[in-house]
């Protein structure tokens, strides 16, 4: 006769009764006893060890006490300063040959089949346009980023950086492993959120998942490098300004980390308040990255997968530029009565209508951030460049800066608030579905979005009033 | 054992001796990446994080996963298939764990799988270089199924390091096959693929180590255990693993005695290899 499943699961807690409470740790001490003596019959240290042990060596520095974060900050400024300088001169081709040539051309094959003028508008202007920036743009940086990034990480880097941050981390309230999920998070926010899969306590999760969106991703590293390069590193001599630009892109990446630890300090002594638990990290040996390999694959998985997801979400944007700005209600644009209804809420918080109508167009991908403003500043404020309406136009860094400047009225205080902006608002849709769907549950999601979106305005209110108060702005 | 093998390998007539070539076999990897609609095998790929499984999956899928050496790349699995000899594997890359005991979602997908999904063949990836602690994951693998190949990895670094690791003592001591690789490096592929195979169609027959608990109290409730289990659910391939976690107070083991699943698994013979072997048998007479 068969007993029935309630009989078996009472007769084992009745056993276990019996045992005492102590069992997991007599099952996990019999399997390290087990794995202990089959290990020490199969290994035995043949010659002597190498004389000088090169990973103990570099972890004595790179997880040092002292000069972890020294070394880290310089690694993170090393990859940044490569990629400003490295991208320029690609950039310019690229707008060249995309924007430039690729723009007229296309233009005259539409003359010459005699399209429309609003499907050519639509579609060259709108679509044509809106992926090219975002390819001119966003290419150069990624595939100078993502292949150093990976060889960074191929090395065994992450673990050490790791390391470095549990400590933070569990004064925080949060995970160790948090640390890793928000590296993680500099690649793309859903993978992120999904990478934190990984931390076993519901509560420490949660903290990790609402916090990974300060860890800046792809779609909002371009627009960081643009404002570090034309408002900051132009602050500084021309021999610096690369320097200068790569640091204040590095100052941003690291106050995002402060302003995860704070939101986590916060998060488990409010609503998810807890422990923290421990964990072991394995430090792995380092490996003498396969660079060809790793040049190949960060190009091919992630900076074109990256690049695709952007073009994908930039040619619907275009067409949405394109067309708010072309359909007039009365004597105004759509996008020119949306820009003067937020005008004085940017305003408030030290940027303007235009970027702020910029980030509502952009839910759906960070990346075409910098092109939309761009267009509409352009299009909405006097013609200076010639632009037609909805037209994105190709420039180089120092028209931009002339543009912002003198069309859009930009100063100092709306690039710097532009890049914490970029840093604490909002996560963009992918990750706001990816975080329903690892949470299951709206209120945290709600809280995910609107906790950012809200300390986004804080802040960014903040540094205005007391740049006014100062003088500065 | 010996004989079987030589029933199960009959030098196939029309074959010269390259047959028996390891070269030779290995020409017949055919990696299929994700086109894989049918498969003959399943094989499960597990291991500690950071021992190379994503490395081995993509050099058998021909896929290219991202590799790293960090916990929490692979959190969800990853699916690749191959072609070996004239037969169809499907790979099934897990997360990297340390243990199959405690219940954060990456160890629950590994451990879900191997048990639930019931691969043909698990692979466990151990790290030479760390062997002690790679093997707690091996024998706790050893637990839940008996075919079970060991991928000895990361042997280059181990020879860096002044160790010497004895893999045919480690397949003595575990009773399943043990691949030496450096997969980084490519070496290893091909007596991993052999192993795989051979346990795979059954040829190799293991014989896994089960952990002794040294604690006699402990051992006679696990065997009461597991006779009440096999009474109620018979034909489970697993009953002692399952007594060992229901005396933990596994919650999700629980559930999966109350709600069916495990009756499931009782229920639905393991995909034993048999009839491959048989076709092969009947060939040959």
């Amino acid at each position: 006769m068969a007993l029935n499943t309630d009989q078996l699961l009472d007769s084992a807690r009745q056993l276990r009764a019996e045992i005492g409470d102590n069992i997991h740790d007599r099952l996990t001490a019999s399997i390290y006893a087990e794995a202990e003596q089959i290990a020490s019959r199969a290994v035995t240290p043949s010659g002597q060890r190498s004389r000088f042990d090169f990973d103990r060596t570099l972890d004595r520095i790179l997880t040092s006490k002292t000069w972890g974060f020294p070394a880290m900050f310089v690694l993170l400024l090393g990859v940044f300063w490569l990629t400003i300088a490295g991208a320029n001169i690609p950039s310019q081709m690229l707008s060249t040959l995309l924007l430039d040539w690729g723009y007229t051309w296309l233009h005259q094959l539409a003359a010459l089949v005699s399209a429309p003028a609003w499907l050519a508008g639509l579609l060259i202007d709108g679509v044509y346009m809106a992926t090219a920036w975002v390819v001119a743009v966003m290419l150069p940086p990624m595939a100078i980023f993502f292949p150093l990034f990976t060889l960074l990480e191929d090395f065994g880097y992450l673990p050490r950086v790791a390391f470095n941050l549990d400590r933070l981390f569990h004064r925080a309230g949060a995970h160790g492993k948090q640390a890793l999920t928000m590296v993680m998070g500099y690649g793309c926010n859903a993978a992120g959120v999904v990478a934190t899969r990984i931390i076993e306590s519901p509560r420490e999760r949660l903290i990790a998942i609402i916090t990974n969106n300060f860890s800046i991703c792809n779609g909002r590293w371009p627009t960081l490098i643009l404002m570090g390069t034309i408002f900051i590193g132009a602050t500084a001599p021309p021999f610096l300004a690369s320097f200068v630009a790569a640091g204040s892109v590095v100052a941003v990446a690291i106050l995002g980390v402060v302003v995860t630890l704070l939101v986590s300090a916060f998060l488990s002594r409010t609503w998810l308040k807890g422990e923290a638990s421990t964990f072991s990290l394995e430090l792995p040996p380092y490996r003498p990255p396969r660079i060809w390999q790793t040049i190949y694959t960060s190009v091919i998985d992630r900076t074109l997968i990256v690049l695709w997801r952007a073009i994908v979400m930039a040619a619907p944007a275009g067409a949405v530029i394109w067309l708010s700005s072309n359909i007039y209600l009365g004597d105004t644009s759509i996008a020119g009565h949306m820009v003067s209804w937020l005008n004085p809420l940017g305003l408030l918080i030290g940027l303007n209508g235009v970027i702020l109508f910029a980030y509502i167009v952009a839910i759906p991908a960070n990346e075409i951030v910098v092109p939309t403003i761009l267009m509409l500043t352009m299009t909405l404020g006097a013609s200076l460049a010639g632009a037609q309406p909805g037209v994105m136009v190709e420039l180089d860094d120092a028209q931009v800066y002339t543009v912002l400047t003198q069309v859009g009225g930009w100063t100092m205080l709306t690039a710097v608030n532009l890049m914490l902006f970029s840093l604490l608002h909002n996560p963009c849709s992918t990750t706001i579905l990816t975080i329903w769907n690892e949470t299951r549950n709206r209120k945290w999601t709600a809280i995910a979005t609107l906790l950012p979106l809200g300390l986004a305005f804080t802040v960014t209110f903040l540094t205005a009033s007391v740049a006014r108060l100062l003088g500065w702005a | 054992m010996n004989a079987n093998e030589a029933v199960n390998h009959p030098p196939a007539p029309s074959a010269s001796a390259c047959a028996t070539c390891p070269m030779y076999n290995g020409a017949q990897l055919t990696r299929l990446g994700i086109n894989m609609t049918d498969w003959d095998y399943v094989v499960a790929l597990a291991g500690n994080p950071n021992t190379g499984k994503s490395t081995v999956f993509n050099a058998l899928t021909g896929l290219r996963q991202h590799t790293g050496n960090w916990p929490g790349k692979t959190v969800v699995r990853a699916e690749g298939g191959f072609l070996y000899g004239d037969k169809r594997y499907k790979l099934v890359d897990l997360p990297g764990t340390y243990s199959l005991l405690s219940t954060s979602a990456d160890e629950e997908v590994a451990r879900d799988f191997i048990l639930f999904g019931q691969p043909t063949v698990t692979v466990v990836i151990v790290d030479a270089t760390r062997l002690e602690r790679n093997l707690n994951l091996a024998l706790q693998v050893l637990e839940i199924t008996d075919r079970v190949v060991v991928g000895l990895n990361l042997m280059d670094e181990a020879k860096r390091h002044g160790l010497h690791v004895d893999e045919r003592q480690l397949a003595r001591e575990l009773g399943v096959p043990v691949a030496p690789m450096a997969a980084r490096q490519g070496e290893g592929i091909q007596t991993l693929l052999k192993a795989i195979d051979e346990v795979a169609r059954g040829v190799y027959v293991t014989r896994p180590r089960r952990i002794n608990h040294r604690d006699p109290q402990l051992e006679a409730a696990i065997a009461r255990l597991v006779r009440q289990i096999e009474f109620t659910f018979p034909g489970l391939p697993n009953a002692r693993w399952v007594a060992l976690r229901l005396l933990d107070g596994d919650e999700s083991i629980e559930r999966a005695v109350r709600d069916g699943t495990l009756g499931q698994l009782a229920q639905t013979p393991t995909p034993q290899p048999r009839p491959a072997i048989r076709m092969e048998l009947e060939a040959v007479n």
